[in-house]
């Protein structure tokens, strides 16, 4: 009753505004007028910010281009894949290596193809926080680990010194590094980016030393800008065998995964996932816009897009 | 047998994992601490036969432990014999069938318990009405059932209270109507008022009498207080351990003890409320006047009492139109006097 | 009439004083083998430390996980050939879908090509006010009232009504299997013998690691997620409804039997209506459960609340996470007061002699306007799109996010020390001792310890969980697990106990704290993850505040409510021989309490437990970051799923020996 009232009092205050029911869209707005119309698209969102970014800004850039009915579904990367076959997934719009996944779903099943680089390229390494980097400048090569192994002691690693891994998503070949390197380090692990993003921003506040796994594009290296550390350098074979690596971790050209029925389906979407392409700076900056500057993904795509026509632009021609 | 409302041979319950092994052993004889030790079964009724006869009000009485409870739930199979015969209505119920079983308990055997077993979340009309409802009576001919028997035992004005909001005494005035509900020709009592206080456990001793005297059931009531035995038992069947000690009238009980225990039992009941004329009578001497009144043998002694010492001449004592001795002034006094000296 | 009758012999019960030496006597040999036992166990860590602790590398596979991973493979690759996943599975993967989905178009999401549901905002208001009226009552209407407004204010409506529309659909499909358990577990002892062991296994097995493969299944979206959250709320609603039923009055039941009822109408006329409240109470227990999980299940784009308070965590933003979170906790109190509401207001309203006229005048009128205000949510856009102001959610997220970052500004240095400290004067030589020695010396001193406190029947299970942790190779992680959640359950009950009797003694502290509580019990746990970990770093320490956070408000509840239930003649007989407060705790109340006691420690360690996953996010290492590195990684599928089931073997393994523990120091 009385939400009757309620309702009775803003009848009067406002008495327009009759429900229109949405036309169906026919076709893409694109002035080429393609013959398939969108419809559904649904991206896939792996748990981190950055991925998030390259994922809004294609969605933002479908919806309002395209007039796809976009979906965003917040997966884990081997779930993401495993959406591929069943039609809940038409694309993973950032993927890192993950050839066990792509040998299972791509060879294997069949259900899901490439789709060419983002353009974003995946680096993979150790860090530690700007101010170490100025105060022990050597500190940046693998070899004198050893001597500031002090440094990074703590209650979780013992006596040696502690390299913190993140998130367990991530392939890591810490421990075998560790070990192949003779390196007098113990690998803790904190669990989630989150951790570890919280762990080197703590490390760069109070200047507590620091060493940890981490990578780029990653919109907290525009807060703060980690400096990596340079291990022996990647060749190619040198990783095959995960218990013998002992050499830095490959550039990862990050890539666009999509379904096979998707790819198929002649959906102007699919058209874009394809030419969709842009730089770490880019996706750094839409990052940023979400997680430092707290606007929802969609207004950051939004503001991107807006400032970058040119680039949007590229991909819908 | 068909005058007996209920009969009972040779009941045996033993609880315990190998309870029908032991009925028919030696185990059998031993006391029940012994058992208890030998077997790990415990025996809660031993060997009790007995007849309950039409509109009798029977009463079963023993301390604590002594097996009256279990034997009550024997009769309609609420806990399972281990052995012995149960004829109620001419008919075995050991042998029925649980639609069969569930048929008596419905229509002609019912209960009333110590803690009165009310359904919290119901009404007293109906809680008053649970019995019909089982029955599968609709619901405006088991309400309009229900009020007749609310009635009955004094509840009128509370049919919609539930039974938190009721004294002890009124709860257990809807259990009594719940049984009453039901219009079973055998009524059981399983101590029915002994969680009340003294005045209200009177006061629903006396509507028991008064409501037998109107409906005239059968009873058999289960109490651990011998007055309460004598008040209301026609007769009264004693139990010790699981056994049967004595059955009698009250005042064959009180006149004649079977052994220690009983005669401890009863030393402390005011006797000329409870011996009858009958057991202090005696043959009349060839000197005895015959010429005083007369009166029935079943006539308590206190009742008689007055009358009796007015009188010049002892007591007639007749059952019937049958001359059966007579009771001179110093018989009565024997009996009140002892009493006065006892308290 | 003299002779006494020889009293029933009584079995004469030996003097107190003798009795008291004797149990001196055998508590003093129990202490004195315990501590045998711990010398021996310390002298041989001494001598073969590090030796044989069967330690395995982070990608180190043992046949047990290769064999589960290929379970897992295989039935991946029956998903279309095998009639009972493609049919059952499949069928009540649909099923679900379709109900979810229908729901959603109804209440939340835009019913296609409508711009908006089929019944908008202020519908959505008027039949949930409707609904609330009806079965509740006009506190309950109000309370549901203020909650959808807040859902709208704080910026989440849709999302809180996916969160309902989920957590309703698992709770109904938890009560209408667990009801019928329930009563057949009340009556049949086998039963509960086979289920029972069912029920442990669900609670302490982490989602987390069957979640991949149920994704695989059940597909991405609402069913999974449903069924996730089934399968975790599941067991409390059939434990406490068996219990209640269970112990409704035997003689009510008696009585009904003695007039000729049939086993069914005894459950229907006797023991479901008296066990209704306590299945009130479990049913709340399984929505509260089903809740927890809302977060766990947005990792498989489970529909409602949880998704923002995942997102939010991916960017630190504990704001936006405590915004999300608050509307999950409103949902939980929305819900319990509600249901308990409803499960009395029968009865209540003819207690108090309610006019059954007024009712129908009122629901006529309900009916009514709910009706109106559907037709204008369904014709006008300004009824059914949500108003944009109030906006409570950005002021709330930025003042939440200043005060966690001021929190962790001030207490950081301090907190720094608090947790090295501990970590090195306890944790780590309480984890060396477990974890360093051979695995045989650390299991046979466990299950001594067992036998020592627990008697043999501990030590049978503790004998059968070492042997299942032994089975999942993981026995060296399990022991760094077992330390974290030792520490954790033994802080546990010690702000229990501190904090319960504080509050049983006092109602005005009651009053203050148990709000605090209730909120802290339904706060998604992933919330205080990012203020602890900047806190005290990646840590086990970490690890272990959160599952202390977690579990606590169970426990100090359970302690409360037993204080407060301890006589208060007793308490006032001890006041009057003299005792001082302190005596009255230790001597009377924490005693008589001691069933609560026990509760608390065990409803404890299941929450410890249930964290022990949450603490690998944040450095609690051991088998709860292995759990989710199974999720995350398909390869190791099987050792998270070894891990999740070694969780439950050393949770199993601590609740048996406190349980044995108990009824055997139990009655004297």
């Amino acid at each position: 009753m009385t939400a009757a009232a309620v309702a009775g009092s803003l009848l009067v205050a406002c008495g327009e505004g009759d429900i229109e029911e949405a036309d169906v869209p026919d076709t893409a707005a694109g002035d080429d007028g393609e013959a398939v119309e969108c419809d559904e698209f649904d991206i896939a969102i792996n748990p981190w910010v950055g991925y998030e970014a390259s994922a809004h800004v294609v969605g933002h850039v479908a919806e309002t281009q395209l007039g796809c009915d976009v979906e965003y579904k917040n997966l884990a990367e081997e779930v993401a894949w495993q959406g591929f076959g069943s039609g809940e997934v038409d694309v993973v719009i950032e993927n890192w290596g993950h050839e066990d996944l792509k040998q299972t779903y791509i060879e294997e099943q069949g259900t899901a193809q490439e789709a060419g680089s983002t353009g974003n390229e995946g680096v993979i390494g150790w860090y530690v926080p700007p101010w170490m980097a100025e105060e022990y400048p050597d500190i940046t090569d693998w070899q004198n680990l050893n001597e500031y192994s002090d440094l990074f002691q703590t209650s979780e690693s013992g006596d040696k010194g502690q390299l913190l891994d993140g998130d367990p998503g991530f392939v890591t070949n810490d421990e075998a590094l560790v070990e192949n390197l003779d390196l007098d380090y113990e690998v803790v692990y904190a669990g989630s980016e989150a951790a570890l993003i919280q762990a080197f921003r703590r490390a760069e506040e109070n200047r507590e030393p620091l060493l940890g796994y981490f990578y780029d594009p990653q919109w907290f290296m525009s807060e703060v800008p980690l400096v990596k550390v340079d291990l022996p350098p990647y060749e190619e074979g040198c990783d095959a065998d995960p218990e013998a690596v002992d050499c830095d971790y490959p550039l990862y050209d990050l890539d666009k995964i999509v379904a096979t029925e998707f790819a198929e389906s002649g959906s102007p979407a699919y058209d874009l996932v394809e030419a969709f392409n842009w730089t770490n700076e880019d996706q750094n900056v839409v990052a940023a816009y979400i997680a430092q500057d707290g606007m929802s993904p969609d207004e950051a795509a939004a503001t991107w897009v807006e400032d970058n026509p040119d680039k949007v632009e590229e991909w819908l021609s | 047998m068909s005058d007996h409302a209920l009969s009972v041979r040779e009941l045996w319950k033993i609880f315990g994992a190998r309870a029908d092994r032991v009925v028919g052993t030696a185990d059998a004889d031993l006391p029940r601490s012994e058992l208890k030790e030998r077997t790990g079964c415990v025996a809660a009724v031993k060997d009790v036969s007995f007849d309950v006869d039409k509109g009798e009000v029977f009463v079963v009485m023993g301390l604590s432990g002594s097996g009256k409870s279990t034997l009550v739930r024997c009769l309609t199979r609420l806990i399972e014999p281990t052995a012995g015969e149960i004829v109620i209505d001419g008919e075995d119920v050991r042998s029925m069938s649980t639609a069969r079983l569930r048929e008596l308990r419905r229509h002609h055997v019912a209960m009333v318990f110590q803690h009165f077993g009310l359904l919290p979340h119901r009404t007293v009309v109906d809680n008053v009405a649970y019995g019909l409802e089982i029955r599968g009576l609709g619901k405006a001919e088991r309400h309009a059932k229900a009020a007749e028997y609310i009635d009955l035992v004094g509840l009128t004005g509370n049919e919609h209270s539930y039974p938190d909001q009721l004294s002890g005494g009124m709860q257990q005035r809807v259990g009594l109507a719940r049984a009453l509900a039901v219009n079973p020709t055998v009524m059981l009592f399983d101590e029915p008022f002994s969680a009340l206080d003294p005045l209200i456990r009177r006061d629903m001793q006396n509507e028991v009498i008064r409501l037998h005297s109107e409906v005239g059931k059968t009873m058999v009531f289960i109490t651990h207080d011998l007055s309460e035995a004598l008040k209301l038992g026609d007769r009264i069947l004693i139990m010790r351990d699981g056994e049967l000690v004595q059955v009698g009238s009250p005042a064959e009980i009180v006149a004649q003890p079977a052994d220690d225990y009983v005669r401890d039992f009863v030393s402390e009941v005011p006797r000329s409320h409870v011996l009858t004329l009958r057991w202090v009578m005696r043959d009349p001497l060839p000197d005895d006047s015959l010429e005083g009144p007369v009166m029935p043998a079943d006539r308590v002694v206190r009742d008689a009492a007055r009358e009796a010492l007015d009188s010049e001449h002892p007591v007639r004592v007749h059952d019937g139109d049958m001359f059966l001795g007579i009771v001179d002034d110093d018989a009565i006094l024997r009996v009140v006097v002892a009493e006065e000296g006892a308290a | 009439m003299t002779t006494t009758a020889s009293p029933p012999t009584r079995t004469v019960s030996p003097p107190p004083a003798q009795q008291r030496r004797g149990l001196g006597l055998r508590s003093f040999g129990r202490r004195g083998a315990l501590a045998v036992v711990v010398v021996a166990w310390l002298g041989l860590w001494t001598a073969l430390r590090g030796r044989a602790t069967l330690e395995i590398g982070g990608a180190e596979l043992t046949g047990f996980h290769e064999w589960l991973d290929r379970q897992r493979d295989s039935l991946a690759a029956q998903r279309d050939t095998n009639w009972l996943l493609q049919y059952g599975v499949g069928g009540i993967s649909d099923g679900l879908n379709a109900t979810v989905d229908f729901l959603r178009e109804l209440i939340s999401e835009p019913a296609f090509p409508r711009p908006f549901p089929e019944i908008g905002y202020l519908g959505v208001i008027g039949v949930f006010c409707l609904i609330a009226y009806a079965v509740a009552g006009l506190r309950s209407m109000l309370l549901v009232l203020v909650s959808l407004l807040a859902f709208g204010a704080l910026g989440y409506w849709e999302l809180s009504l996916d969160l309902l529309i989920v957590t309703l659909v698992a709770v109904t499909i938890c009560v209408l299997i667990g009801l019928p358990l329930a009563i057949v577990m009340a009556r049949s002892r086998k039963v509960d013998a086979v289920v029972t062991p069912a029920l442990d296994l669900l609670q302490t097995l982490p989602s987390f690691a069957y979640l991949a493969p149920l994704a695989l299944f059940f597909g991405i979206g609402p069913a999974a997620a449903v069924v996730t959250t089934a399968l975790y709320a599941f067991p409390p609603v059939v434990r406490v409804a068996a219990h209640g039923i269970r112990h409704v009055a035997p003689t009510t039941v008696e009585a009904s039997r003695s007039l000729g009822s049939t086993p069914w109408q005894q459950l229907r006329t006797v023991q479901l209506p008296m066990a209704k409240r306590t299945i009130v109470v479990g049913v709340n227990q399984t929505t509260m459960a089903a809740l927890s999980m809302a977060t766990i299940a947005a990792l498989i784009n489970g529909p409602g609340l949880g998704q923002p308070v995942a997102q939010a965590l991916q960017s630190l933003d504990v704001g936006a996470a405590v915004v999300a979170s608050l509307g999950i906790v409103i949902m939980a109190v929305m819900l319990d007061r509600v249901t308990t509401a409803a499960s009395v207001r029968g009865e209540l309203a003819t207690r108090r002699g309610d006019s059954a006229r007024l009712r129908r005048t009122a629901l006529a009128v309900g009916v009514v306007s709910a009706g109106y205000l559907v037709y204008l949510s369904r014709t006008f856009s300004w009824a059914a799109d949500v108003p944009e102001s109030p906006d409570l959610g950005t002021p709330i997220a930025d003042a939440t996010s200043d005060a966690s970052d001021w929190f962790i500004d001030t207490f950081r240095d301090s907190t720094q020390a608090l947790k090295d400290g501990f970590s090195y004067g306890l944790l780590n030589p309480l984890q060396s001792v477990l974890a360093d020695s051979p695995w045989f010396v650390s299991a046979t001193a466990l299950l001594a310890i067992a036998g020592i406190i627990a008697g043999r029947r501990a030590v049978v299970s503790t004998a059968i969980c070492e042997l299942v942790i032994l089975g999942t190779g993981l026995w060296n992680e399990a022991m760094n697990t077992l330390t974290t959640t030792l520490v954790a359950a033994a802080f546990t009950m010690l702000i229990a106990i501190v904090v319960g009797v504080w509050m049983g003694r006092g109602r005005l502290v009651d009053t203050v704290v148990r709000p605090l509580l209730d909120t802290l019990q339904t706060l998604p746990p992933f919330v205080y993850l990012v203020p602890f970990v900047a806190l005290f770093a990646a840590s086990r320490f970490t690890a272990i505040v959160a599952a202390v956070a977690f579990a606590a408000p169970v426990a100090i509840k359970l302690v409360a409510d037993g204080i407060r239930g301890v006589s208060p003649t007793t308490v006032e007989a001890a006041r009057s021989a003299g005792s001082s407060s302190w005596q009255t705790i230790t001597k009377v109340q924490l005693p008589m309490a001691r069933g609560s006691v026990v509760l608390a420690a065990n409803q404890g360690l299941l929450y410890v437990f249930s964290m022990v996953v949450i603490g690998g996010l944040v450095g609690g290492g051991g088998l709860g970051y292995l759990v989710v590195l199974g999720f995350r990684q398909a390869e190791l599928f099987g050792k998270g799923l070894a891990a999740g089931i070694a969780i439950t073997a050393l949770a199993v393994m601590l609740d048996r020996i406190a349980r044995y523990a108990v009824t055997r120091t139990g009655r004297t």
